[in-house]
């Protein structure tokens, strides 16, 4: 698409879809700058990758999807997971290891879930999602419904055998799978060039025999588009598709790498094509936004952020002993409860 | 044998519970290499696909750490997938998907999701397929918290437990010696499930107690057998569940006889032996009159000749030996 189609008033999309992506990324990115914030500040441990500069990708996907569809993340999943439905309070009380947490403290900032919003996990482990997105398609296709299943990881989950035998599986089965490879060109240290010689992502899906293509992941529209149209491929039945987004992280592997790797031009680069700068522009030529409207938006973020921060911190912090809890179901498939718990001595 | 009993293999006795379960449930679904067309390179899964076709018996490609990933994945969200790794050696290939998933995600999550998935698989020496083919690696699931561990030794135990793990909402490893697939036994008629983390005490004596699993269970007793002769009396435990360990019924036999000797085809070292002779010093220390004895897998990669191989894996001589040194 040529500059000036792109910029063309979307007929696909209302002016309140637009605002609410444009909304989306925003808080991403401020959920991101105040998880920073607070983990600089020593409130928050652990490991914290931050999405700054993909929010796109996350956001025109989950924005062509249903309640009821599954999403897989990964580690840098924070993004992810916002766009498919968390709120703000109960991921940072996750992040806080609170009780109000959506994994009640257990999981932390890379295993957030919410199985009654279809996100069934961001994942520790590079490309392990994958599969089991996959196996999410194949028990959709089981159980008769119209659901789709993506799954979002990285460039450096490529190189992995899940991914390939995922892709493998996927394309064998004819399941309704969607791959987001979020291709910010980095994975940890290494640049894109060292993961793959070729560095065609579209061509090794299509080998699978898998329809793929690549957006510009600094455009939110177009991976809107993108996804949309291979969730219909998914829904009526015509298999997965694979979809690679050229993204960028706009900071180090994790809070605390200067990301020294990255070459400044490069990060320029990289910045002027900010996807939130360009729906900003957009929508205000399009006439959607005011800056009176831009400057509530963010007013808005502001006063969710701090709200969420003070429900994490007034969350109560996890009694010791619930550390013992949650690792096994203890009722039987009737729910009734299981023997074997007497038996322990 | 009563009337309400057959004496069939094990192999049967596993076919007819996948037939009883995917029967009873249309959320069971058998997944695994080879397992429909040809019926497993064991056979266990024979007339499944006939019976219920491709879609419920899927023949896969070759890519473990795919297919349990896939049925993580299938078992979150309503399926109850049981899949067949064809020897416990390649469960190697799919441990991610095991330990960190299926294992964690339930954990991870905070309660939120459940894994009913099954994963059936194959142990044990004795066949002269050499270091790749022959291991027993149960301990290993064993020490990963989120997972229960099944290896039953009899056909009737086979049956009961295979069914409730199917029916468990946790992932359960189910392992099946590879050895004891033509092993015979009564099997009960009609539907039956033996809880999963219950030990068998498969028969009593005062002398001492030989604690077994799996295939450990037929040495053991033909041990025992030559002991009665001698008028020893051994207590037979067979495990069938090692995670979770039914710590109160071998204990109890403990403080009964005060002579304990563990029996497992696992690697002796870091295995099954220690953790029952860790647990029963713990919880049982004043009746014993001697340290528990351990029978384990030599600390070597199983060899192929059969003077070699035979060498490796515990015996009835010796099981009988080291009784015999521990009550004279
Ligand atoms: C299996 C596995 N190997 C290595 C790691 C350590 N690690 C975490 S993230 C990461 C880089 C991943 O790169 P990519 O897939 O491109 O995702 P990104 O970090 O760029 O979002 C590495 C090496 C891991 N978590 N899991
Ligand atoms: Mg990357």
């Amino acid at each position: 698409m040529d500059r000036k189609n792109q910029e063309e008033l979307p007929s696909d999309l209302t002016k309140e879809q637009l605002l609410a992506m444009y909304r989306k990324m925003q808080l991403i990115r401020g959920f991101e700058g105040t998880a920073k914030k607070y983990f600089e500040a020593g409130e928050i441990g652990g490991f914290l990758h931050l999405s700054v500069g993909q929010e796109a990708v996350p956001v025109g996907t989950c924005s062509a999807l249903r309640k009821d569809d599954y999403i897989t993340s990964t580690h840098r999943g924070h993004g992810d997971v916002l766009s498919k439905g968390c709120e703000v309070k109960r991921m940072f009380a996750e992040l806080y290891g609170r009780t109000d947490g959506y994994c009640k403290g257990k999981g932390g900032s890379m295993h957030i879930a919410d199985f009654s919003q279809g996100i069934i996990g961001a994942n520790g482990i590079v490309s392990s999602g994958i599969p089991i997105a996959v196996g999410a398609a194949l028990s959709i296709r089981m159980r008769g419904t119209d659901q789709v299943a993506v799954s979002f990881f990285g460039d450096g989950a490529t190189a992995e055998g899940s991914f390939h035998e995922a892709l493998n599986l996927a394309s064998l089965w004819q399941v309704p799978v969607i791959f987001v490879c979020q291709n910010n060109l980095y994975a940890l240290s290494q640049p894109w060039s060292h993961s793959a010689r070729d560095g065609n992502l579209v061509e090794r899906a299509q080998s699978y025999h898998i329809p793929a293509e690549s957006v510009d992941g600094m455009d939110v529209i177009a991976v809107y588009r993108s996804v949309e149209k291979a969730v219909d491929r998914a829904r009526s039945g015509d298999g997965p598709t694979f979809i690679e987004a050229r993204t960028y992280r706009f900071m180090g592997h994790y809070v605390g790498d200067p990301g020294a790797y990255m070459p400044e031009e490069e990060q320029e680069e990289w910045r002027k094509k900010d996807a939130i700068a360009k729906l900003r522009r957009q929508l205000k030529m399009w006439g959607y936004l005011t800056d009176k409207v831009d400057e509530q938006i963010a007013t808005d973020i502001e006063a969710e952020l701090q709200d969420g921060i003070e429900y994490a911190r007034s969350s109560v912090i996890p009694e010791p002993r619930e550390a013992l809890n949650d690792v096994y179901v203890h009722f039987d498939y009737l729910g009734r409860p299981l023997k074997e718990e007497s038996n322990h001595a | 044998m009563s009337t309400h009993e057959r004496t069939i293999t094990i192999r049967d006795a596993i076919n007819e519970a996948l037939f009883e379960e995917m029967e009873r449930d249309d959320q069971v679904f058998l997944m695994g290499e080879d397992i429909g067309v040809a019926g497993g390179v064991f056979k266990v899964t024979s007339g499944l696909l006939e019976r219920y076709g491709p879609n419920r018996v899927i023949d896969t490609p070759i890519a473990e750490a795919g297919i349990v990933g896939l049925a993580v994945g299938a078992a979150m969200t309503g399926m109850h997938p049981v899949v067949e790794i064809m020897f416990c050696d390649f469960t190697t290939l799919a441990s991610d998907q095991i330990i960190n998933q299926a294992a964690k995600l339930r954990y991870m999550t905070g309660g939120q999701c459940a894994v009913p998935l099954v994963i059936r698989t194959t142990m044990g020496a004795g066949r002269r397929t050499a270091a790749q083919h022959s291991q027993s690696l149960h301990a290993w699931f064993a020490h990963i918290p989120g997972i229960k561990v099944v290896l039953p030794s009899t056909p009737a135990d086979a049956k009961g437990l295979l069914k409730s793990a199917i029916r468990d909402n946790n992932p359960v490893i189910f392992f099946e010696d590879k050895m004891m697939y033509n092993q015979k036994g009564p099997v009960p008629k009609g539907e039956y499930t033996i809880p999963i983390g219950e030990a068998h005490v498969y028969r009593s004596g005062m002398d001492a107690t030989v604690i077994c699993t799996s295939s450990m269970l037929y040495p053991s007793l033909e041990a025992a057998d030559r002991l009665k002769e001698e008028g020893i009396h051994i207590e037979i435990i067979d495990l069938r569940t090692i995670k979770p360990l039914d710590e109160r019924t071998l204990i109890k036999s403990a403080q009964k006889t005060g002579h304990v000797l563990v029996v497992d085809e696992g690697y002796q070292s870091f295995g099954v032996t220690a953790e029952i002779a860790a647990r029963i010093t713990e919880g049982a220390f004043d009746y014993l009159d001697e340290p528990v004895r351990r029978l384990g897998a030599a600390d070597v990669p199983v060899p192929f000749a059969p003077a070699l191989e035979d060498m490796t894996i515990p015996s009835a001589d010796q099981i009988y030996s080291v009784i015999k040194t521990m009550v004279s």
